[in-house]
């Protein structure tokens, strides 16, 4: 390496940072900022919790400890696998339609689930990059119709939230709900379906404008013959559907198959910024730095598009920190129902009303309205959701005792206290009565009497329209949820 | 000054540029026109649950007495209304209305499959739907939308007063308009404006232009109300407030077809008796002087108003001298051409499913027989089925 006057500066640097000089920890308004953007919000516990820790050591720890696999226990309708499609065809419209309303209910217990997981789970920054890649990587149940391969597929995303682009990206390619989702079942050799191939490059990982439509032809008879087997529920190579000729992709010739193709789309120094700039606009702003996009970019690339390399590089970032890019992303309605929910420390004895919640908001999980996934941003906030937001967060705050079911006198609560436990299992058990606001109030009794303390751990930035009077607790807490500040992150 | 002169400056005021384009104003001809146009329903929402049984006591009941050690409003200071029931003291405010027949209460309100979470429960309220269904859209939204068809003239579906929630009024195309404080709306435009801060925050600044807009309407009818004088004194409380503001709404001759308020503080898991007496004479004075507002500006004859809370609350007290969540209770419909006096049937304390009263008359029922009888709509596609009426409407 050849010697340069700025690789001293770096040394100095490198040396300050190794030096035993304790680097400063976290200020609360850093670690609620980090805790917005890699979870979905926390409460004064948390906060607290990280405010021990400097911002390197929380990414790192943040990072460290990331779930591969759900925390909660999946549904049972996953277990086994229905008799679809094999004999689908075969029966009358009475069953049919039974057929479809079981899926419909799978599919309501499946959505559910997932909100219960993103609620109990104690890395919730790997639900928020489930999340990520789900709207990256759409598939809707509407369309696919099955809810264990809508499972199978989520799985993926778990288990390589942090892991390997590439591997993710082949696994995705082979996926079956992919796989029924970009038509690829009707991709087969001398009647090519451009749909899956189209998708890889226009938003997988190239962005428009980046390839030819020739490209997307020729990559397109790559991935012929990829099929599904209904029986088992697994990615099925049909050679007889395949068209083995030669293909000439980003000036590239080769009796290439879809493996080859995955390949040499990830050969293209594109996909990294791409990636990137669609990250930056999850993590940090909806307005990617392009120099650090850049940057960011060439880590990523340089590790073979690990994940975790890409994430830890813009979470130190000095934009990730910057004051400008405070609270200035819009809460997704499952940011604002989950977030609102881990914020207050609600418990939650069912999921499916946020499910019904979600999709009122716009934000149908599992469902996005298109393969280019939900607009998101300011897109999220119209009158009519706003009023929407407005409403549900009313209801979070109804009673003393928010959203519990069937509370039949003290031994019921209890046990029902013990039913919630494993979804809350990161927390001590609630003691009776402690529900609610008033509830969170008494177990944060140094905000008593302080509301610009409450409003500090609410809200991503100073409230706009909340007069502090002393008013009760719960009455402030119901301002602040309102604030317009409370819809950002 | 008359009442057709007040008339005429309130729609003179009320059309101070305050509308949304496109929602002309229909001033009502005055109760002796005959038209059904322009009948307003006022809800009052009991936000957290109300404890029916301390609110219309079955005070021949000894069973009832059994259960609330604590929180029984004692015999002798019920209002009696009948051999078996009467208010307690705290609405002594209705009983004048009641006297004259103008004041209905609907016993036993609720619905199969009692649902006991506060969200769940009002959501099953506001949509009208079963408690194992999902709706999407409130009742009166629904209504809304077959009421537009005959009748696109209206100022705006629904007006929210109080907390600022548009509960059975929720749909995508219901225009309503929610008036929570306007001193914070207006800082909030000031803010919009505001350079630095805010304004270098885009999203942000989205957030509360959408908000802006929203309110819009609001903000206008708000400054106009506030030019409308009536008399009739209302009670300094939060509810009363509300619904002075709906009063001076009403008889401004705006074509609203729903104004809805709302009363909190109902969830008492303890201590209830002191906050639930005061929470129900806040209502009932309320009420009363609502309806003494409409007949000084003649418009008592147009106006229904009803209460609905999401549950009632368990028979049986609880340890803490408060009420847990329950099911069935009764709500109260205060309107001129009503059948006054009881309706449906009130639940047996002796009879209990799982602790709670059971239900006697379905929630929807009510909704019912004001869509057919007080709009003139047929219920049952407003409502996805049909429903018994409740007599109370002739």
């Amino acid at each position: 390496m050849p010697f340069h006057p700025l690789s001293w500066a770096c040394l100095v640097l490198l040396a300050g940072v190794l030096a035993p000089v304790a680097a400063p920890a976290m200020p609360a308004a850093d670690a609620k900022h980090f805790l917005l953007r890699t979870g979905f919000g926390a409460g004064p516990d948390d906060i607290a919790a990280l405010e021990k820790l400097t911002h390197e050591q929380a990414v790192r720890r943040v990072l460290d400890t990331a779930r591969q696999e759900p925390f909660t226990k999946l549904p049972d309708l996953l277990a086994t696998r229905p008799d679809w499609p094999g004999q689908y065809r075969n029966k009358d419209d009475l069953e049919k339609q039974e057929f479809n309303r079981t899926r419909d209910r799978e599919a309501a217990a499946l959505k559910a689930w997932w909100y219960g997981e993103m609620i109990a789970t104690p890395s919730p920054f790997t639900e928020r990059m489930v999340m990520f890649w789900h709207n990256h990587f759409t598939s809707s149940f509407d369309k696919v119709r099955q809810p264990d391969l809508i499972y199978t597929q989520q799985a993926i995303f778990r288990r390589n939230a942090f892991g390997s682009f590439r591997t993710m990206l082949m696994a995705v390619a082979k996926d079956p709900a992919m796989i029924k989702y970009l038509d690829n079942v009707s991709n087969k050799k001398g009647g090519a379906n451009e749909n899956f191939a189209r998708e890889l490059f226009e938003l997988f990982t190239l962005g428009e404008g980046n390839y030819t439509e020739k490209d997307i032809k020729e990559a397109a008879r790559a991935f012929t013959g990829w099929q599904v087997n209904e029986t088992a529920g697994a990615y099925f190579f049909n050679a007889r559907d395949h068209d083995d000729g030669a293909k000439t992709v980003f000036g590239r010739t080769g009796k290439f198959g879809g493996e080859d193709i995955v390949n040499i789309v990830l050969d293209q120094p594109k996909v990294a910024l791409y990636v990137t700039a669609k990250l930056w606009r999850s993590l940090i702003s909806d307005t990617p730095d392009p120099k650090e996009v850049e940057r960011l970019a060439s880590i990523f690339r340089a590790s073979d598009y690990n994940i975790r390399a890409l994430v830890e590089a813009m979470l130190l970032s000095p934009a990730f920190l910057a004051p400008a890019n405070r609270a200035v992303l819009v809460k997704s309605p499952v940011d604002l129902l989950v977030g609102t929910i881990r914020m207050l420390n609600m418990p939650v004895s069912d999921t499916a009303p946020l499910v019904d919640y979600g999709r009122r908001l716009q934000q149908d999980i599992l469902n996005p309205p298109n393969v280019k996934g939900w607009p998101g941003g300011i897109n999220w906030v119209s009158t009519y959701t706003l009023i929407q937001r407005r409403d549900i967060l009313g209801r979070f705050l109804r009673g003393e005792e928010v959203n519990v079911a069937a509370p039949t006198g003290l031994e019921a609560m209890m046990a029902m206290q013990a039913a919630v436990d494993p979804v809350m299992t990161n927390r001590p058990p609630a003691p009776l009565r402690q529900f609610g606001v008033a509830g969170w109030m008494k177990m944060n009794p140094q905000l008593a009497g302080n509301p610009q303390a409450i409003s500090n751990i609410l809200l991503a930035t100073a409230p706009v329209a909340t007069v502090f009077d002393g008013r009760d607790p719960s009455v402030m807490i119901e301002r602040i949820l309102l604030d317009p500040a409370y819809q950002m992150k | 000054m008359n009442r057709r002169d007040f008339l005429v400056r309130a729609s003179t005021l009320a059309l101070g540029g305050l509308l949304p384009a496109g929602c002309a104003i229909a001033p009502k001809t005055g109760p002796s026109g005959g038209s059904t146009a322009g009948q307003t329903v006022v809800l009052i929402e009991l936000n957290g649950g109300n404890d029916g049984l301390n609110t219309v006591v079955p005070y021949a009941d000894p069973k009832y007495y059994e259960l609330r050690p604590k929180l029984a409003v004692a015999k002798t200071d019920v209002l009696r209304l009948n051999d078996t029931l009467g208010f307690n003291p705290a609405l002594k405010a209705l009983q004048p209305v009641w006297d004259k027949g103008e004041l209905a209460v609907v016993l036993g309100t609720g619905y199969p499959q009692p649902n006991r979470s506060h969200f769940r429960s009002i959501e099953i309220w506001d949509t009208g739907s079963n408690s194992d269904e999902f709706a999407d859209e409130g009742w009166l939204a629904r209504y809304f939308a077959l009421r537009r068809l005959s009748r696109p003239s209206a100022a705006a579906d629904g007006v929210v007063f109080g907390r600022p929630y548009v509960g059975p009024m929720l749909g995508t195309n219901a225009r309503v308009i929610v008036l929570d404080d306007p001193a914070t709306f207006a800082r909030q435009a000031k803010q919009v404006q505001m350079p630095g801060g805010v304004g270098a925050n885009p999203a942000l600044q989205h957030v509360m232009r959408v908000q802006a807009e929203a309110k819009a309407a609001g903000a206008d009818i708000e400054k106009n109300l506030a030019r409308m004088n009536l008399k009739t004194e209302f009670p300094r409380s939060g509810i009363g407030g509300q619904m002075r503001n709906a009063a001076r709404l009403v008889a401004s001759g705006l074509d609203i077809p729903v104004i809805k308020v709302s009363q909190g503080g109902f969830d008492n898991h303890s201590f209830q008796r002191a906050t639930h007496d005061r929470l129900l004479r806040e209502v009932a004075e309320s009420m009363t002087a609502f309806r003494l507002a409409m007949i000084e500006s003649g418009m008592w004859d147009r106006v229904l108003i009803m209460t609905y809370s999401e549950f009632g609350r368990r028979p049986a007290e609880n340890r803490s001298e408060g009420t847990d969540h329950g099911t069935a209770a009764p709500h109260f419909i205060m309107a001129p051409r009503i059948k006054g006096g009881f309706h449906g049937r009130q639940p047996a304390l002796d009879d209990l499913a799982d602790g709670d009263l059971k239900h006697t008359v379905d929630f929807r029922s009510v909704y019912a027989t004001v869509l057919n009888r007080w709009w003139g709509v047929a219920s049952a596609p407003v409502l996805g089925r049909a429903h018994a009426e409740i007599g109370f409407l002739a």
